[in-house]
């Protein structure tokens, strides 16, 4: 034992030895860390760096490729559009994956909202005042099942929601009888429900023609409700509104860290006062009522009510999560890092379709992707002193 | 040290715990056992693996309920039934495994489950939090306890080396924990210079005076700072020593069995 031999601590001392304690034991060895080491370093603190580089220089490549055609307006809000869903569900699913869990119903969730609020409407004769909320009350109750069956049963994620997929999407079968509803009958009662499908040019060009009828004023030219050809939708902007309000619950709020510290450490995070079950049904819950909403821009995207929107959206919203730098092992991430990881999907599917490469090969670089993204989730994660 | 605890006011018992029973099956881990943890001082429990030693502090800590048995706080008897309510009563713990969130910062990590909202309605309605007070206060405590070597309280606690990050789970006890700290095994995962500054750390902490309870199996550490040892022996306390009365082989023999314990009379004042 190298210990002192006296027994005692000369207090004295050691009180005196506080502020001028040598500060070696607590300065990290920047110097001979190698750049790699470096690099790693820097990603561990920033870890949307790499999707976001991922981002520009697809963005880069396949503007070289495809050339001007990728970069006009109409096609990049076409991106848009494309991954709004995908970005939707992606942020419920990165609720879900920062608590090291997964939700594979949240594709589910969302064509059972979708169904329940439009049949009500459309088939039942609800007043769409009435079905709309009921649609989105059918996401929070799958929501709080899944949490329910995650907390009280102790089931693994995986195994709860790959049983709930199944039943919801019976749910989706049984309800809808497999019809799907079609846009003009949806329009005629229910025009309500496509509103997230419209154009906030259009929307404009409303309150701007109504503001010259009534109050006279100057007349603006065409173009400037054209954006240049951009169509943006409501469906994006809700999209939009929601990652803010998440953003703002992960990163402002206690529970926002208390889902952070269930994912990354279930033990330590109880040990230290908090309700993980709470805060694990809650996330669940949550992540239900976003799919709820992204059912709403599902049938704004496809005008009609279909039982079979969406099919890939579920495996979709997991690897824009995964690309978007959020740790599957939970913990780590960001809704950022996500709406990245959405628009990199977006940017290669339509990339590839724009230089003429059949639809396989998209399928194909997404598979890399994800594959990649994941190595180097791994890679980073394994920074330590 | 024997100074001090042989003070009147010192000898005041802030937790006390008597004739504790808990069975696991026909495991008995507590028979009958006591415990008294006094004002201003460090009490250091040993007791060989499977002496129950982890069951009492479970049992202080507010982790395990006992099946018989009270435990009193300042006097007044006590039933703590989850980890919360022992905190809510001022006994903070840190743990072996320290219970500390990897990915977050320090500061976070320091006020995780008790953090400040801001004032006025971005706190009450949008539930925003302060983070600026917390990084503030965070970097006051860890001042106060001579820990600024700590660079960036907004790094994460993996970044940190593990003296550090004892450190951070001491702070958080301290920085809560108005009656009393217990520790477990503090210097158990540590090197020999991390070590000195944790022990450092309890004698400054006591110093403030928070008394602490100390379990370790390191002789050497238990013996520089504890002030009395309290020894454990198949499920109960066999006696409580003075360190400056008895060796550490003295110790190891009587929390083994091959040496009788010391009748009451001669334990630590």
């Amino acid at each position: 034992m190298q210990e002192q031999t006296t027994g005692q601590i000369e207090s004295n001392r050691f009180e005196s030895g506080l502020p001028a304690e040598d500060p070696t034991v607590a300065v990290f060895e920047e110097g001979d860390r190698g750049a790699v080491r470096r690099i790693q370093h820097f990603l561990h603190a920033y870890p949307t760096t790499i999707p976001f580089i991922v981002l520009l220089l697809s963005v880069l490549i396949f503007s070289l490729i495809v050339g001007s055609r990728f970069f006009a307006p109409l096609n990049l809000s076409l991106v848009l559009q494309q991954v709004t869903i995908i970005a939707v569900l992606g942020i419920a699913q990165t609720l879900i994956i920062l608590t090291a869990g997964i939700d594979l119903s949240v594709g589910a969730i969302m064509v059972l909202s979708s169904i329940v609020m439009g049949r009500l409407a459309v088939i039942n004769g609800v007043p769409v005042e009435l079905a709309f909320p009921i649609g989105l009350v059918t996401g929070i109750a799958c929501g709080a099942v899944n949490g329910a069956l995650v907390t009280r049963l102790k089931l693994p994620p995986f195994i709860v929601t790959l049983g709930t997929w199944s039943i919801f999407n019976a749910l989706v079968l049984f309800y809808s009888r497999s019809e799907t509803l079609r846009q003009q009958d949806v329009e005629a009662v229910a025009s309500f429900l496509q509103w997230t499908g419209y154009a906030l040019n259009d929307g404009l060009r409303d309150v701007y023609g109504y503001l010259k009828l009534n109050m006279g004023s100057e007349s603006w030219p065409e173009w400037a409700f054209r954006f240049g050809g951009a169509r943006i939708t409501y469906g994006s902007i809700l999209m939009i509104i929601i990652a803010a309000v998440v953003w703002y619950i992960l990163t402002r709020t206690a529970f926002g860290r208390h889902v952070y510290a269930t994912g990354d450490d279930p033990d330590a995070a109880r040990l230290a006062g908090i309700n993980t079950n709470r805060t694990l049904l809650a996330v669940y819950t949550l992540a239900g009522l976003i799919c709820a909403v992204g059912g709403w821009i599902l049938i704004g995207r496809i005008g009609a009510v279909s039982p079979l929107g969406g099919q890939t959206a579920n495996l979709d919203s997991i690897t824009a999560v995964v690309i978007g730098g959020t740790s599957l092992f939970g913990g780590r991430g960001s809704i950022i890092g996500t709406l990245i990881g959405a628009l990199i999907v977006g940017v290669f599917r339509n990339g590839l379709a724009l230089a003429g490469l059949d639809a396989l090969w998209q399928e194909f670089a997404v598979g890399v992707l994800i594959i990649v993204a994941v190595a180097l989730d791994q890679w980073i994660r394994r920074v330590s002193l | 040290m024997s100074a001090v605890a042989s003070r009147g006011d010192a000898m005041k018992p802030i937790l006390e715990a008597r004739n504790l029973v808990k069975r696991y099956g026909r495991v008995t881990a507590l028979d009958h056992a006591d415990f008294e943890l006094r004002d201003n001082e460090i009490l250091a429990v040993i007791g060989d693996n499977g002496a129950g030693k982890s069951t009492l502090i479970k049992v202080l800590a507010g982790a395990v309920i006992p099946d018989t048995g009270e435990v009193l706080l300042d006097g007044k008897s006590v039933h703590f039934r989850s980890p919360l309510d022992a905190r809510e009563a001022g006994i903070e713990t840190v743990y072996q495994n320290l219970a500390l969130s990897p990915a977050l910062s320090i500061s976070d990590n320091l006020f995780l489950g008790r953090e400040w909202r801001k004032p006025g309605w971005r706190g009450r309605w949008l539930r925003t939090l302060d983070r600026n007070r917390m990084r503030r206060e965070a970097r006051d405590h860890l001042n106060s306890l001579g820990l600024l070597t700590i660079q960036n309280i907004g790094q994460p606690v993996e970044t940190l080396s593990g003296g550090q990050r004892q450190g951070v789970a001491v702070v958080r006890a301290t920085a809560f924990g108005s009656r009393v700290i217990i520790m477990d095994e503090p210097t158990a995962a540590l090197g020999v210079k991390e070590s000195r500054r944790v022990l450092e750390l309890m004698l400054d902490v006591k110093k403030r005076g928070l008394p602490i309870i100390l379990i370790s199996h390191n002789m050497p550490h238990v013996f520089e700072v504890a002030d009395r040892i309290h020894i454990h022996r198949l499920g109960r306390r066999i006696a409580v020593i003075d360190p400056k009365r008895f060796g550490m082989s003295d110790a190891v023999a009587i929390m083994t069995g091959a040496m009788p314990p010391p009748p009451p009379a001669e334990w630590a004042a």
